[in-house]
């Protein structure tokens, strides 16, 4: 589902004299449907900008980055925003949301953007607000003003009301207690049983061991000190 | 893959190089893009980018001077006046800047919304008027100030009137000059909300100018950078402001105050 090859990036800093740094060369890797693949390496090595880079955040410097049928590096900005809305999702480590929107439709927002009916969507983004314990009292409100455990929550929330076919979690146990952990680590069970492919970041090493397949140290897709 | 169904082969809107000049001076330079149904395209810039002058250009308020745009197919800068003017009134809407420039200040809010359905032919009151007030109602200003006059209404009040204005005729393509420029952060928050779900339920194609990034992060699919007339980078809007590449974008990311 998700097959990079060869893959290379740099940041040109224009304003600090045009100073480039390549972060990341030949950087390979495939995940399959129904797999979670765990990326590893100390922090800095990359495996944010990779991630980033997946979900077209980040611009590619040369090779190939097939997530489906679409190849990222080289795709128009309204193909990767369908994929983005059909295809890929994408928990990343901090909420964003228009201020004074109700917990509930920042939930349901990436199914209602795909159009089926309000009330079942809402449905939806309910039962996950429940199941990751976030009190019905709260839903009406915005997430702006919760905890960031809660915000946390609210987003991995978002991040599953789809049944994304491929799914990017940066760090989604972070921050949680023990309860919620768990709820996060059986509903990334339950996408990969329904074939879900998963690239994962997860600095919980016992989260890691139970969810992820196989594991990619990124610390080899540093490219060779020019220096 | 249901992926590729959901994407429309032709662009509703083709932009080809637009140029406007003011004697010697750059209004905007060889612009080029595709705007395509449901998508909501950012302009960024500083004053005097450009990014104005641009848009009225698009919306026919300027005639450009060299280049071409296309509209569902049709050549824009080689349609008659009337026509063009019949294409405003219909197809297209203009949100400005200052609620003032866009509302007439001594008709009522309703007689505001209903006077733009009598423009493209609808003559019964009953219907104007309950159109209307549904208007109203999506834009959250409640059925009871619809005699009032927009001037006894607070900035962010005249500003979701103006918007129902504009939409009561069923446009498809939604220029908007600085929409949220000059109302309080919290009633700009509002308003976002607000636009979003107008552009995700009706399928509007909007074309947004502003200098606020936050605005434009939270409102635009993709965004175009301006300089100087031109346009210095554009692509995907959380991509050129999270990876800019342009040495101008760059700045104008780092330029921003964290909050």
């Amino acid at each position: 589902m998700i097959r990079i090859e060869n893959l290379s990036k740099s940041f040109t800093l224009h304003n600090q004299g045009g100073a480039v740094i390549p972060v990341m060369g030949g950087a390979s890797l495939t995940v399959n449907s129904g797999e979670c693949v765990g990326l590893t390496g100390q922090s800095g090595a990359g495996k944010s900008t990779l991630m980033r880079m997946v979900y077209g955040n980040y611009l590619t410097a040369g090779g190939r980055l097939m997530v489906g049928d679409t190849d990222v590096a080289t795709a128009e900005p309204r193909q990767i925003i369908a994929l983005r809305r059909h295809t890929l999702g994408y928990v990343s480590q901090f909420l964003r949301v228009v201020p004074r929107v109700p917990t509930l439709d920042v939930v349901a927002a990436p199914l209602l953007a795909l159009g089926p009916p309000a009330d079942q969507a809402r449905d939806r983004a309910a039962q996950l607000l429940q199941r990751l314990n976030i009190p019905d009292r709260l839903w009406t409100l915005s997430p702006t003003t919760f905890s960031g455990g809660e915000q946390q929550r609210v987003n991995i929330a978002r991040g599953f009301a789809h049944a994304y076919p491929a799914l990017l979690l940066d760090e989604p146990t972070a921050s949680l207690d023990a309860a919620n952990r768990e709820v996060v680590l059986t509903l990334i069970e339950e996408a990969k049983a329904r074939g879900a492919a998963i690239l994962g970041i997860f600095h919980d090493e016992g989260a890691r061991a139970r969810v992820c397949d196989r594991l990619v140290d990124v610390t080899g897709f540093t490219p060779k000190a020019a220096a | 893959m249901t992926l590729h169904t959901s994407i429309t082969a032709t662009p509703l809107l083709r932009v080809e190089g637009l140029t406007k000049r003011y004697g010697p001076r750059i209004g905007c330079a060889d612009v080029s893009f595709d705007l395509y149904p449901g998508e909501v395209l950012g302009i960024v810039g500083e004053s005097g980018s450009g990014k104005s002058t641009l848009l009225s250009c698009l919306a026919g308020h300027q005639r450009a001077d060299l280049g071409r745009i296309a509209y569902d197919g049709r050549e824009v800068l080689a349609m008659s006046e009337t026509e063009r003017r019949r294409l405003g009134r219909t197809d297209w809407a203009f949100v400005h800047q200052n609620p003032r420039d866009g509302l007439r200040m001594g008709v009522s809010a309703g007689g505001n919304v209903g006077e733009r359905l009598m423009a493209v032919g609808a003559r019964h009151y009953g219907d104007i008027r309950g159109k209307a007030v549904d208007w109203l109602g999506r834009v959250e200003i409640a059925a009871d100030r619809v005699d009032d006059r927009p001037s006894a209404f607070s900035g962010g009040m005249q500003q979701r009137l103006q918007i129902a204005r504009n939409l009561v005729t069923g446009p498809r393509l939604v220029f908007m000059d600085e929409p949220t420029g000059g109302l309080d952060v919290s009633v700009q928050a509002r308003l976002l909300d607000l636009l979003r779900g107008l552009v995700r339920d009706l399928g509007l194609s909007v074309i947004i100018v502003t200098h606020d990034l936050a605005v434009v992060r939270l409102l635009a699919h993709r965004l175009m950078v301006m300089k100087s007339g031109r346009v210095v980078e554009q692509g995907l809007t959380d991509q050129v402001l999270d990876d800019p590449q342009h040495a101008y974008t760059q700045l104008l990311v780092s330029s921003v105050l964290q909050v």
